[in-house]
């Protein structure tokens, strides 16, 4: 008898094998042949690492600021001249506050660095007074360029400072206050957005690609002749997870490649912790589009369902652009929800700090958590069933 | 006695659908009982929307009846569908062949889902390809297959292994004649051969007869069963033929007889005559008033035949069939050359139309007179559905001379549209909006205004029975409404030609031999209708036809004209043999200049 059904037991388990082989082999002949597939999973990846790293950056260079100089003596063009040098700063010469309003308005210049005509004769008087107008629409940036502005003066201050006592007096244990960035000491903003970048295209080969395949199954009309077969919902499952999962890892590589070699983000952690992180997510995020492929079973709807749901919070409120504590708690806790918050922290820390077990520990058990969660919600609604 | 073997035993099956958009539950399937025996073939016949999908897919596992008890191959397969599926075969009415993966990729992908050994493999996929004629194309994408070919991939892909049950959805719907012949031969084949199991659903009756037993099914309910010479049986004794006198176009007794529901159960044009179905009880004297003299020959009853009396007296309760038109319109049928003009009111020459390097439309040139009714008739793919775009000046041609209404199409298309009705297979209004909403909406789109759109749109609500809906969303109104309603609004603006693409696929015998008295109605007021269909007896009703066959025209004519270009002096061919006849041989001529040419 036991003999009998261990017999019929490896008979269903070749044949499980046969039909895994074979549906992976269509998928993947799906996929070669579909050129908007590959688009997706191999051409946006470079697309947005090139938009993101080139285009969009936190960083302010060369803003144009309007110097107006009512005071003509040489210290105050001292003063000035260290703007010149300054790469952040391209001071723009106006002869009057007038026309340096006027190119404020027309949003010309960013800012205006007045020195009023009596800043000699109160700097004689050992209290000097420069102006800084910053256009303040965006806040961040007017409060960046103002810090420059600030320590560019402190700066001019500080050599003044030091000539006086360049004579007799000797200086005394100085304490100079030098700020320095923990983490990114370059304070380069493409430091700290391309290692956020892989979680986005991690997210989209995931989520996005495998959102289209089921329900272009259920479009096209081809799972229903499937269904009637000796084919597991498991199988069909398993042979849509391995090609994209595939697709996700060579994403994944072209992130990793651009990283290393185009923005020379320098990698503080693991790599084999980090490709073991990446996969975990790129199993949650597969989970996912599954899960709305097969609940949607329509291209369109599963496509925008996928973008709003997991693109688009991923780029937004996963900590990729904002600090999460700094947003209202609602969407502090949509942010917690989302898969992508935890690999963000898990990928920022293995770039940018090193191997944080803690960190680490954490996020692993999280995503665990998740990829269990919505691999297995993916095959409760996998069901041979039409209604 | 020997117990029969079944293959499938069905016993008061439930269905009901929570139908979305109208959030209304419809009965799909109300209480069921068939039986199925092991190896024979069953037909399970009926009318688009009578439930036969959902019973084929509920035997085979993949919607759970609601009540019921359902046994296949002795399993029960609501508790146990894959054990089902691991022995069934079944090939749904779309089945979903992988459209970029070959020919030969997609019957190897189901020889492997299916568990077919490698070693009976060879033998089978060569029988397979030979029966389905694919064995130059098994490299080529499935995609890039006629529908014809498409279809026989379906069910080369359904068969790669002989199964103990085998269910066929509708296999021939969307087909074009020649390749329903071969599908049937195929199938025909297996069984001999195989001594297989089929249930096959289908709305055509005249593939239903060859089967050893039917199933009738009208709104979710089994009308009949039995052997196809007992469902015969309905109507034996009340056929008859009746032929015209000379000149006048068969459809005007048609619809004489029709319209007289009291004592006509049916009437159809064929082969030049009409052929009726009387009821049992009417008497022969109004029959003869009827006829006014011509004589009606006995015939013996069809399948068809017998499945209209059934559904007749199904119908019975509902209200008789509305008239559409004044009666005084029809009372005194104008005979067809009082209606007719020699004047063209369309003429093609030398048409062309290529996409790419593919010819659609391969130098047509016909003409139609005003108030004909002109059939656009072709197997899929032929260039049908090209052609009637750019009589429609919805497409401009690559060549050749265009002129509809007097207006060449090459230069001014818009004057030509407001002179042409258009009504589009696919439901092209606004399913949202009301039926007044949409009448006002198209009306303004057609330049109409107060008084005079308020005067058109009662007319039209009159003429296509629209009253008391008016109110509805059109969107969850039933299908047979809608295309009233897409009738109505194609001619609002009193056009001199009605386009009609497709008007008839998917719609059931009696709905089709309704829409046909409207369209013979709105000819004798002197509309000119233009019409494509895929139902070759449909042809019947029209003053004249052209066949297309892969881009060019192989015949052109009136119907009697067509049957005898293919019959020689046999001219009692059915419209669907003799369109064989002359798509076939076409092609074997097409095949023979390709041999001459590569020698």
């Amino acid at each position: 008898m036991s003999g009998k059904k261990s017999q019929s037991g490896q008979r269903n388990y070749l044949g499980f094998q046969l039909r895994l082989i074979s549906l992976i082999r269509k998928e993947i002949r799906q996929l070669l042949r579909d050129k908007s597939n590959l688009a997706v999973g191999i051409g946006l990846p470079i697309i947005l690492i090139l938009i993101f790293g080139y285009g969009l950056s936190l960083d302010v260079r060369n803003a144009p600021v309007a110097i107006v100089l009512e005071d003509a003596s040489p210290t105050a063009v001292d003063v000035v001249s260290g703007l010149e040098l300054s790469p952040y700063i391209s001071p723009v010469r106006v002869p009057s506050m007038q026309e340096a309003e006027r190119l404020m308005l027309a949003r010309e210049v960013e800012g205006i660095f007045r020195i009023p005509s009596d800043f000699s004769r109160r700097l004689g008087e050992g209290e000097a007074q420069v102006q800084f107008l910053a256009y303040g629409t965006d806040s961040t940036r007017a409060i960046i360029i103002r810090s420059y502005i600030n320590s560019i003066v402190g700066q001019w201050t500080l050599r003044q400072a030091d000539r006086k006592a360049a004579s007799p007096v000797p200086t005394e244990g100085r304490i100079t206050l030098v700020e320095r960035l923990w983490f990114n000491s370059a304070n380069s903003s493409t430091w700290y957005l391309v290692p956020g970048l892989i979680v986005l295209i991690m997210t989209l080969i995931g989520a996005f690609l495998t959102a289209m395949v089921m329900a272009r199954e259920w479009e096209r009309g081809t799972l229903e002749a499937l269904f009637v077969s000796p084919v597991r919902p498991t199988e069909i499952l398993l042979a849509k997870i391995v090609p994209y999962f595939l697709v996700g890892m060579a994403g994944l590589g072209v992130c990793l490649a651009a990283a290393h070699f185009l923005f020379e983000v320098p990698m503080r952690g693991s790599l084999l912790i980090l490709l073991g992180g990446s996969m975990l997510y790129l199993l949650v995020a597969l989970g996912f589009g599954l899960v709305i492929s097969s609940i949607t079973k329509n291209q369109f709807t599963a496509s925008q369902i996928a973008i709003i749901t997991s693109f688009m919070p991923a780029l937004m409120l996963s900590g990729f652009l904002f600090d999460l504590r700094n947003v209202p708690v609602v969407i502090q806790l949509v942010g917690k929800i989302l898969p992508a918050t935890y690999f963000m922290e898990l990928i920022r820390t293995l770039y940018l700090a090193g191997n944080v077990w803690s960190v680490i520990i954490r996020n692993y058990a999280i995503l665990t958590s998740y990829a269990v969660l919505l691999l297995g919600l993916a095959r409760f609604v996998t069901r041979k069933k039409l209604d | 006695m020997e117990q029969m073997r079944l293959a499938l035993a069905a016993i008061g099956i439930y269905k009901r659908f929570l139908v979305k958009k109208t959030s209304q539950i419809t009965q799909a399937v109300a209480g069921v009982s068939m039986e199925v025996p092991a190896g024979s073939l069953t037909a399970l016949v009926g009318p688009d929307g009578a439930g036969k999908t959902t019973l084929l897919r509920m035997f085979a596992g993949l919607i759970k009846p609601d009540d019921g008890h359902l046994q296949v191959l002795d399993v029960n397969v609501v508790t146990d569908p894959q054990t089902v599926q691991d022995r069934i075969s079944y090939m749904p009415q779309r089945f979903g062949l992988y459209e970029d993966l070959s020919v030969q990729e997609n019957l190897d992908l189901y020889a492997d889902l299916h568990g077919v050994p490698q070693e009976v493999r060879g033998q089978r996929y060569r029988r397979l390809l030979e029966m389905t004629d694919l064995i130059r194309f098994t490299r080529r994408p499935a995609g890039k297959l006629s529908g014809g070919m498409k279809q026989k991939l379906g069910l080369a892909c359904t068969l790669v292994r002989s199964p103990e049950l085998l269910l066929l959805d509708e296999p021939t719907v969307g087909v074009d004649p020649l390749s329903r012949r071969e599908l049937w031969e195929i199938i025909g084949q297996l069984i001999d051969e195989e001594q297989l199991t089929v249930l096959i659903t289908t709305a055509y009756l005249d593939e239903a007869e060859r089967c050893a037993r039917i199933h009738v099914l009208e709104g979710g309910k089994l009308l009949a069963e039995g052997p196809p010479d007992e469902i015969r049986q309905h109507a034996r004794g009340l056929c008859f033929i009746a032929t015209p006198t000379q000149g006048q176009p068969s459809r005007v007794l048609q619809a004489q007889l029709l319209d007289d529901s009291r004592n006509i159960i049916d009437a159809v044009p064929q082969s030049g005559a009409v052929r009726f179905i009387r009821r049992p009880h009417a008497r022969q004297q109004d029959i003869d008033a009827l006829l006014s003299g011509i004589e009606a020959i006995p015939v013996e009853a069809r399948l068809e035949d017998g499945f209209m009396v059934l559904l007749r007296e199904q119908y019975q309760m509902t209200p008789p069939d509305t008239l559409p038109f004044e009666r005084s319109a029809l009372s005194a049928p104008t005979s067809g050359e009082n209606r007719q003009s020699d004047e063209k009111i369309i003429e093609v020459r030398d048409l062309v139309r290529k996409f790419g390097d593919f010819i659609a439309v391969d130098h047509v040139s016909f003409s139609v007179q005003r108030g004909e009714i002109f059939g656009l008739l072709g197997p899929n793919g032929a260039g049908k559905t090209t052609t009637f775009r750019m009589l429609c000046g919805l497409l401009p041609a690559t060549s050749g001379f265009l002129q509809v209404a007097g207006v060449n199409l090459r230069h001014a298309r818009a004057p030509a549209r407001r002179r042409i009705g258009y009504v589009a297979q696919k439901f092209a209004l606004y399913g949202d909006l009301t039926v007044r909403e949409n009448l006002e909406f198209f009306g303004g789109a057609y330049g109409l205004s107060g008084e005079r759109l308020r005067k058109r749109i009662q007319t039209v609500t009159q003429q296509f029975d629209l009253a008391g809906k008016e109110q509805s969303p059109s969107g969850v109104l039933p299908g047979g409404f809608r295309q009233r309603l897409a009738m109505a609004v194609g001619l609002l603006h009193e056009p001199e030609i009605l386009f009609l693409d497709e008007p008839t696929s998917g719609i059931d015998p009696l709905r089709r031999r309704e829409f046909w008295r409207r369209i013979t109605a709105l000819s004798e007021m002197g509309t000119t209708i233009i019409i494509t269909t895929h139902f070759m007896e449909e042809a019947e009703y029209c003053d004249r036809i052209v066949i297309q066959d892969n881009g060019r025209l192989v015949a052109m004519g009136t119907p009697y004209e067509v049957r005898g270009q293919a019959g020689g002096k046999d001219a009692t061919l059915t419209m669907e043999e003799a369109f064989i006849r002359i798509v076939a041989r076409e092609r074997e001529r097409d095949k023979s200049t390709e041999r001459a040419l590569s020698l």
